[in-house]
């Protein structure tokens, strides 16, 4: 079953991937603050599309 | 750093990134999204349209089979393409191009390469519509597209790809917001999928054989179909939740931790889950219950994703009775927890042997097609048309028409489709006391259709609603004006430092639920790691003396049941059951697959399993076969098969023969060497023979015609073991 090498290979390369991602991203400081970018996000409009702001 | 309580709004601290800094002026670019949002409108309603036209040839065949371009094996394919990559896939765009923009406080890197992307895609789209109903299709469900299509697919992702990560490297806020995660996941994955599943050899143009052969192929089909639908019907569709969902309610998301663990459990299981596709196949038992078991964890992030969408409305309930987009996002998300209980359950093998090759499956992936990605859609694309064209949606009465018919259109869809999947299984099943089958699978043909005129009705409904939709959005258009270039502000980005003396994993320590995660991610991969060498030490195909490669009319005649699109009604596949070996013959062995480029066991039994076509029982009279292509209803009373009497005039095209032997010869099946010079000398003999005896039975047809080729094709199906009992292996 060769196939069934070439995905799971492929299938860790990907997932090993992400993996160094999320540690990556850990390491930034992604995830230091896990509220804020919940809030802030809904403040994005341009100044000029504002009027529909509450 | 500031520890903000859940659920305040804390004003102050939001606003202070802003103050910081040197503020910079920019535009977003709504153009683009306004391009792809027409798209999603245009190319729904056409892909909605073949749909219903498909799901009404299986009840009115002889008048909506228009043969042989708009016969259903070839527009099946040409309605899960444009809903998936056209509806679907415009929509991810529209919404990635929207959100990302103002996620990161930029425009994107490259007009250019946005409109490239644009145009690129689009053309694309019309080079499936116009070659799939020309019969040019690899057979593999949902990247049936030629490999020069598959090419200009890859190349366009890669314009995509470009832009994105070249817009987050310019972007103007630290943070990446949880649904941009799942836009990379999406781009990295589906471009892996894409490549992997597409590997072929060309034999000309337009015509190609897979890479692999039966069971392998059959792996790697599902490994990308099933993460098709993780990675393009689910990831960016939870991304646009993550955005959209919060901005429509104007609060933020219940949880945002909870959104992080959601997308990182949910891509490093979704990759393992394809072979549930596969269960009670000839594929590996071990490799089976890795599927399965990925397949049912999955359940745990999906509905962490379900309710934290849910949730995020907690305390709004009364908004969303008045705002028809929040009602359209309710359903969607409702949907999506439902598809995704119901996925896990029909991986568990007792459940899977009753639903699979029943409707059951095409009710279950409407829920999550129309439910989840249509109405999140929808809720979309109303949010957004009045945002960038500056004024209020046209009619909120015909937005409020839409949701209830779409609703409706949802329940009449999938309510008698479940009943007919069920009530399909149980007849397929049934024995009578002494032992027969107690139906003919005629008779379960038959009973079908009132269901499948009432899953048309719901098909009808819905696509009224998007085309309500269509109207309603292009008044709002009209009423207002486009804000291409929509002005914003924010502060450059400042250098990030890290918290002094304190390394990373002390910092994951310190949260446990991102801990437990990176541990789970770890376990996953060190047991996958584990399992490989045992896999590399013998090939697990076992050869079967006895199969042989196909004669060259044999292999033309696959080719155009491929062509046609056979595979979307008929399976290949005879599973261990004793329903199934009484009525098909001898369950499948992997070996028996070996010279399949590429494999044919399809997914839905519209009609009766072909495996055995040609041996024991089930072997009818070549004049039987020509009959009942050339006039399925005349042969089998209620019979809802295309005819395809068109086979008879088209002359067989004997100048690939040489190629296509020699592509088969590189993919090491073992035909003898110089044989693509004598294979058109073998190819007509068989014919003429098939011919002769045809003529035995007062049909006269030219030894050149396709339907000949088709004929051989069908008789040789099964045969090498089939007749052959004592070469059964185990
Ligand atoms: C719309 C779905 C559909 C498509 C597409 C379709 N069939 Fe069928 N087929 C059926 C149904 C339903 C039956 C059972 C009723 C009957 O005998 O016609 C059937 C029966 C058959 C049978 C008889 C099987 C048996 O043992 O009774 C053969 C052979 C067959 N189809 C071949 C083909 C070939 C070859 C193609 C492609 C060129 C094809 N079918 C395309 C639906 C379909």
């Amino acid at each position: 079953m060769s196939a069934l090498v070439v995905l799971i290979v492929v299938s860790m390369i990907v997932a090993g991937g992400f993996l160094g991602l999320f540690i990556f991203s850990v390491k930034k400081g992604q995830y230091d603050d896990d509220y804020t970018p919940s809030v802030r996000m809904l403040f994005d409009d341009g100044v000029t599309n504002t009027d529909k702001q509450p | 750093m500031e520890t903000i309580k859940q659920g305040s709004f804390a004003k102050e601290v939001l606003q202070r990134p802003h103050t910081e800094g040197r503020r910079e002026t920019f535009y977003y670019d709504n153009a683009i999204v306004r391009n792809f949002a027409a798209a999603t409108v245009i190319w729904g309603v056409v892909g909605m349209l073949a749909g219903l036209w498909a799901a009404l040839q299986l009840v009115l065949p002889e008048s909506l089979n228009i043969g042989p371009w708009f016969n259903f094996g070839r527009l099946r394919p040409l309605h899960t393409n444009a809903v998936i990559f056209a509806f679907v896939g415009n929509g991810i765009f529209m919404g990635y191009y929207y959100s990302i923009q103002r996620l990161l406080k930029t425009r994107m890197w490259s007009d250019l390469m946005g409109k490239i992307h644009f145009w690129g895609w689009q053309a694309i789209i019309v080079a499936a519509a116009i070659t799939l109903p020309l019969g040019f299709t690899t057979s593999k469900e949902y990247a049936e597209l030629e490999w020069p299509i598959d090419i200009a697919i890859t190349l366009i992702w890669v314009v995509f790809g470009w832009n994105m990560f070249a817009t987050i490297l310019k972007r103007r806020e630290r943070h990446l917001y949880v649904a941009i995660w799942f836009y990379i996941a999406t781009f990295v994955t589906v471009a892996v999928l894409h490549i992997v599943n597409s590997l072929a050899i060309p034999v000309s143009f337009f015509k190609s054989y897979s890479a692999f052969a039966g069971v392998q192929d059959a792996l790697v089909q599902w490994w990308y179909g099933h993460n098709a639908v993780a990675f393009f019907l689910t990831t960016p569709y939870l991304g646009l939740m993550y955005y959209f969902l919060p901005k429509a309610a104007n609060r933020p998301v219940y949880s945002y931790k909870l959104s992080i663990i959601h997308f990182w459990s949910l891509i490093f299981i979704y990759i393992w889950a394809g072979p549930h596709h596969l269960l009670y196949t000839a594929l590996p038992n071990w490799a089976q219950s890795l599927g399965i078991v990925f397949s049912f964890t999955l359940i745990f992030p999906s509905w962490g994703g379900m309710i934290n969408g849910l949730l995020t409305l907690r305390g709004a309930w009364d908004k969303v009775r008045e705002d028809v987009i929040l009602k359209f996002m309710v359903v969607a998300v409702t949907c999506y927890g439902m598809a995704t209980f119901e996925g896990p359950m029909l991986s568990l093998k007792n459940i899977n042997a009753i639903s699979h090759f029943t409707d059951w499956t095409i009710a279950h992936v409407h829920v999550g097609g129309l439910g989840w990605n249509g109405f999140l859609t929808f809720g979309i694309l109303y949010w957004l048309v009045p945002k960038i064209f500056r004024t209020e949606l046209y009619s909120k009465k015909l937005a409020n028409v839409h949701f209830w018919i779409g609703t409706l259109g949802i329940l009449f869809y999938a309510i008698p489709m479940y009943i007919a999947g069920f009530m399909q299984a149980s007849m397929w099943k049934q024995f009578t006391p002494s032992g027969q089958l107690k139906y003919q699978f005629l008779d379960t043909v038959t009973f079908m259709k009132p269901f499948y005129a009432t899953r048309g009705l719901g098909g009808a409904l819905f696509v009224a609603g998007a085309i309500i939709m269509m109207y309603n959005l292009w008044k709002t258009a009209k009423q207002g004006k486009l804000l291409a270039n929509e002005q914003a502000e924010a502060p450059a980005l400042e250098k990030y430092t890290a918290h002094k003396g304190e390394h990373w994993h002390r910092w994951v320590e310190r949260k446990p639920t991102p801990m437990l995660v990176a541990t789970l991610i770890v376990i996953l991969i060190g047991g996958a790691v584990e399992m490989i060498p045992t896999f590399l030490v013998k090939s697990n195909v076992p050869t079967i003396a006895s199969v042989k490669p196909y004669t060259p009319l044999e292999l033309q005649g696959r080719d155009i049941y491929v062509r046609e699109g056979c595979y979307t009604c008929h399976s290949q596949m005879i599973r261990p059951f004793r329903s199934e070996t009484e009525r098909y013959g001898e369950y499948s062995k992997a070996g028996e697959f070996v010279y399949d480029f590429p494999f044919q066991w399809g997914s839905k039994r519209t009609g009766p399993d072909l495996a055995r076509e040609g041996a024991g029982n089930n072997r009818k009279s070549n004049t039987w076969h020509y009959n009942h292509l050339d006039d399925p209803q005349a042969i089998s009373t209620g019979s809802i098969m295309p005819a395809y009497s068109f086979l008879i005039d088209a002359r067989l095209d004997t100048a690939s023969t040489p190629g296509k032997i020699k592509a088969m010869q590189t993919l090491g099946v073992p035909y003898a060497k110089g044989f693509e010079l004598e294979a058109n000398k073998d190819l007509m003999k068989q014919a003429n023979e098939i011919a002769s005896d045809l003529k035995k039975n007062n049909i006269n047809v030219p030894a050149d015609r396709e339907v000949l080729a088709v004929i051989a094709y069908l008789q040789r199906l099964g045969t090498d073991i089939g007749n052959n009992k004592t070469a059964q292996l185990k």
